[in-house]
């Protein structure tokens, strides 16, 4: 009996995200991801003798509008908390934290998984601050002679969003968490560049036998910076829980660590070396009243999210999966709807943003926020196909062209006089010396042989340099060979 | 110059250009260093840097430019206080040799008021005393008696200010800790308003208790040095926006139809029958001079002892677990990480720091929050509700500081035995409340000090009392035997 018969996996995610502010939460220091190791620092985010923390208001600012995403009750009354433990990155020996009273509670995210809907909970969202970052002078920090520590991430804001463990498979739970962080990008809450550590991933999970009700001893496994690392990581902690399981073993309730190297989870510690955080209430931060009036100003101020952008594509004529596609990232989500703005055919659109723009910056290594073609202009250049100016053919040149000098499609086509030739007294010319040349070609197709029109097609490209309009040359051929 | 009167005294001498300001902080260094090895108030003095300073004050004078009212006044501070570039140790040894890249909110408005900043004062480790014998360093003597200790944890503010080495000195107050000091001392020390005075830079014991204050040998001193240090700072969140006034506003000698309430829970068991009796020597003084005297309670008195030693540990655990032997100060040398961190600790940490970060640590450790941090915090808010309930009918409280005067250095070697001494202290501190300690006379030699308490930001009616008292009584004239025999 294979495991997916026998077990069912429960599972809880906490995700940490950075939030997007350009100061860290209790000081003035810069956010920075990258700067030359403890240069980002002060006193105060070094945890200094004497130092006090002052609280940055756009953390505030942004924890609320990622509750307000997340469908999250806001708190009236918050307040922060100091969670003590030794720690080699945090230079307080203690974090600054919220416990229990989080500035967000209750939302759900609703993700559709195998085509039906599911809600995942969310418990809370709390603000916190980041630690620092060991600099270990080795291969590994058990052969490394010394360590260093990089301050300039300490103090960076955190938003903890803790959900549900209401996770039934590795799709759910992957679809959770890219649905999570398209939110928070969308909504500006973080950067979202998971390769730069900016979301990271605790992930609960635990087995129990189909169809019972109490929930099995659960693992959990820290700091998952990917999509890919959770699905291995659930992979694995999912199999080796059920052969111990299989095996009479008993799960033992610990914190693992996945070694991304190997492929495999390690245990940290167990429950029994659990720290006792001796919360309390922060005394040198005052307690967060939050007024309706400020909860009600963000929530206006909330950008359209990717559910919501979805449906309206879909509404426009996109297919449910071309909106997918394009809602998946907020860049190109963005690029699509300013150049749907300038014209109304959302499905052309989608066809040129999805394949021959994305294309091109792709092989170049950039995206859509950077792209050197805008959507002005990639709408103009549509525009002008629509008008049958240029042929789509010739449009993939203009696009290139745009993307190079970017330079408005208008004046590439003029310049390069890409004009394309509707005239029809003008093609009758040119189609009438090509079937002149071409009197083999001509009898071939008479004696039925369909692709010599093609080549026939082709010859009048050739001749007009790509200007000929395909459909009027198409027709012209039709009409004369028919004579 | 050590008999100097007051800061207004130096102030216009060195207007009236009868002493150059390179003069007088040199009398002032002089005098340091004929007493200071019998006081032992200072950990560093900053002669050098002083002299500099002194000698740019002096080009203002000559410039013909105006001086502020403490401008070239020399003056120290209590070692938990940040000084950029000079020593900072909190009187640990887990501190030693701690520069600061930094200067404290205070450090700055003295600087910006143009001070002259005379060195670091001695202190109870990390604040945590009330004798000063709890010094990672060496105890201080009090100035009356040189076999005494000089309250503490500000001991080194209150004696060096008492044997008039500096004119004015900041300490800093958690349970009593400026107040107590001040009474031992024969000084005027005030406690003012959680949130009056900015915490940026002050090296945290109990971060919801402590605030900074100034010791000086008179009323009139301890407002003008208020004025340069109070004020709302954006880098304290816990710093009160509020309006600050002119607190020498308040000295007029006239306390007619003041009502002063005298709490019944701080004239009990425990109260030394001589303090007691200059205490109530005191109050006639004020019935004398018009003011209404009543009799009242707070009733939870009894509880603000253990609530504060729930509170103040469970805080100083927390903040000083950054002290590791990492990043400043001390390190012990060991063969790995975790002996590093253990005998560095083991080492740097006295006793009495030690006692109360294990007490700390028991009271928030999981399972007994609720019994103890919890229900510690729930007492502070009765203790509030008393003293908002008085002030409903007083204007000022009036209390001994201390339940007995200076005792000799050594004495008390029980703990709890030295915590009894900060029983009408910490009260005040659990309700962020302003209070004030002046000399109100004397018991076989030695000064005793009355508490004066008033209402949240009310500094000015605590001054108002002070004054009118000071002006009518002498013994702020008095000065310790010791200066006789320098002079």
């Amino acid at each position: 009996m294979s495991f997916i018969d026998k077990y069912e996996m429960v599972c809880g995610v906490e995700t940490h995200v950075e939030m997007a502010t350009k100061t860290k939460i209790f000081c003035g220091c810069s956010t920075e991801f990258g700067g030359e190791q403890n240069t980002h620092v002060c006193p105060v985010c070094l945890g200094l003798p004497g130092v006090l923390p002052v609280l940055n208001k756009e953390v505030v600012n942004l924890a609320i509008k990622a509750g307000l995403a997340l469908n999250c009750e806001i708190a009236e009354f918050s307040k922060f908390d100091r969670k003590n433990y030794f720690y080699p990155d945090l230079t307080k020996n203690y974090q600054t934290s919220q416990y229990d009273l989080p500035i967000c509670k209750n939302g759900w995210l609703d993700v559709m998984v195998n085509e039906t809907n599911k809600r995942i909970g969310i418990t809370r969202a709390h603000m916190e601050e980041d630690a620092g970052k060991l600099v270990h002078n080795g291969e590994t920090i058990m052969t490394s002679s010394s360590s260093g520590v990089d301050y300039n991430r300490t103090g960076v804001p955190l938003l903890e969003i803790v959900s549900e463990p209401d996770m039934r498979s590795i799709d759910e739970v992957l679809a959770y968490l890219e649905q999570l962080v398209q939110i928070m990008d969308y909504a500006g809450i973080s950067d979202c560049k998971l390769e730069q550590g900016s979301v990271r991933f605790d992930i609960n999970v635990s087995l129990r036998l189909k169809g019972t009700e109490p929930f099995g001893t659960r693992t959990e496994t820290k700091n998952l910076n990917s999509f890919s690392s959770v699905r291995r990581c659930l992979e694995y902690e999912t199999d080796r829980q059920a052969e111990a399981l299989d095996d009479g073993e008993k799960i033992i309730q610990e914190t693992r660590t996945w070694d991304e190297g190997r492929g495999m989870t390690l245990s940290l510690r167990s429950k029994e070396e659990a720290h006792d955080y001796r919360y309390f209430p922060e005394p040198d931060l005052m307690p967060l009243v939050i007024d309706r009036d400020w909860v009600e100003g963000i929530r206006a101020s909330l950008p359209e999210l990717p559910a919501a952008k979805k449906a309206r594509l879909q509404s426009r004529g996109l297919s449910e999966y071309d909106a997918g596609v394009i809602t998946a990232s907020k860049a190109m989500a963005v690029f699509f709807d300013q150049a749907l703005a300038k014209i109304d055919d959302a499905k052309l659109l989608a066809n040129w943003v999805m394949g021959d723009l994305s294309g091109l910056l792709k092989t170049n290594g950039r995206s859509f926020e950077d792209s050197p073609v805008s959507p002005e202009q990639l709408a103009g250049m549509l525009t002008l196909i629509k008008k049958g100016d240029i042929s789509g053919k010739i449009g993939k040149n203009v696009l290139e062209e745009i993307y190079n000098t970017g330079k408005d499609p208008e004046t590439i086509i003029k310049e390069k006089g890409l004009v394309q030739i509707s005239d029809e007294g003008e093609l009758e010319i040119i189609v009438g010396g090509i079937l002149a040349a071409n009197e083999k070609s001509v009898a071939d197709y008479q004696a039925g042989k369909e692709s010599a029109l093609g080549f026939l097609v082709g010859q009048v490209m050739k001749a007009t340099k790509g200007q000929a309009n395909p459909g009027l040359v198409n027709k012209l051929l039709k009409e004369k060979l028919v004579q | 110059m050590t008999m100097f009167k007051s800061l207004e005294e130096l102030h216009n001498r060195l207007v009236k250009k009868e002493i150059s300001c390179v003069e007088l902080t040199r009398s002032f260094i002089d005098h340091i260093d004929s007493v200071d090895s019998q006081v032992k108030a200072f950990l560093t003095v900053t002669a050098d840097s002083a002299l500099i300073k002194a000698a740019e004050v002096d080009k203002k004078i000559a410039g013909g430019e105006s001086l502020g009212p403490l401008e070239g006044l020399p003056m120290a501070m209590k070692d938990n206080m940040c000084t950029e570039g000079i020593p900072t140790t909190c009187g640990s040894r887990i501190l030693e040799n701690f520069n600061p890249p930094y200067d404290a909110a205070v450090t700055e408005r003295l600087k910006a008021a143009g001070a002259v900043l005379l060195g670091k004062l001695n202190m109870d480790e990390f604040a945590m005393g009330s004798s000063t014998e709890n010094s990672g360093y060496h105890p201080t003597a009090n100035p009356w008696d040189l076999e005494s200790v000089p309250g503490g944890s500000s001991g080194g503010s209150a004696a060096c200010v008492a044997a008039r080495e500096v004119p004015f000195a900041l300490g800093s107050d958690t349970g009593g800790s400026i107040r107590q000091p001040a009474a031992f001392c024969g000084v005027v020390g005030l406690k003012p308003t959680y949130g009056a005075v900015s915490r940026y830079g002050l090296v945290a014991f109990a971060s919801s208790l402590d605030q900074i204050g100034p010791l000086t040998t008179n009323v009139r001193d301890n407002a003008l040095v208020l004025n340069a240090i109070a004020g709302h700072d954006p880098k304290d969140s816990t710093s009160v926006p509020f309006v600050k006034p002119d607190y020498t506003q308040f000295l007029e000698n006239n306390v007619k139809g003041l009502k002063i309430g005298i709490p019944d829970e701080y004239f009990a068991s425990g109260l030394n029958s001589d303090v007691a009796e200059v205490i109530q020597k005191a109050i006639r003084t004020f019935e004398s001079l018009g003011a209404e005297i009543e009799r009242c309670s707070l009733p939870h008195t009894e509880f603000a002892m253990p609530a504060y030693y729930i509170i103040a540990p469970a805080e100083c655990s927390s903040n000083l677990a950054r002290y590791d032997g990492v990043r400043y100060g001390y390190r012990a040398e060991a063969d790995d990480m975790i002996e590093m961190f253990k005998k560095t600790r083991e080492k740097g940490f006295g006793q009495e720091v030690k006692r109360r970060i294990m007490l700390g640590t028991y009271a928030l450790s999981s399972g007994y929050y609720d019994a103890y941090y919890l229900k510690a915090q729930k007492v502070r808010t009765l203790i509030k509700q008393d003293f908002d309930r008085a002030f409903e009918k007083y204007d000022v409280l009036l209390s001994p500081t201390a339940p007995t005067t200076a005792y000799k250095i050594g004495e008390k070697s029980d703990p709890l035995a030295m915590y009894m001494g900060d029983v009408y202290t910490i009260p005040v501190n659990l309700a962020g409340l302003p209070a004030i300690s002046v000399p109100a006379g004397f018991v076989d030699g030695m000064p005793v000090g009355m508490q004066l308490i008033s209402k949240h930001f009310e500094e000015g009616t605590l001054y108002k009392a002070a004054y009118a008292f000071e002006q009518n009584t002498a013994y702020h004239h008095q000065a310790p035997a010791l200066l006789k025999e320098v002079r």
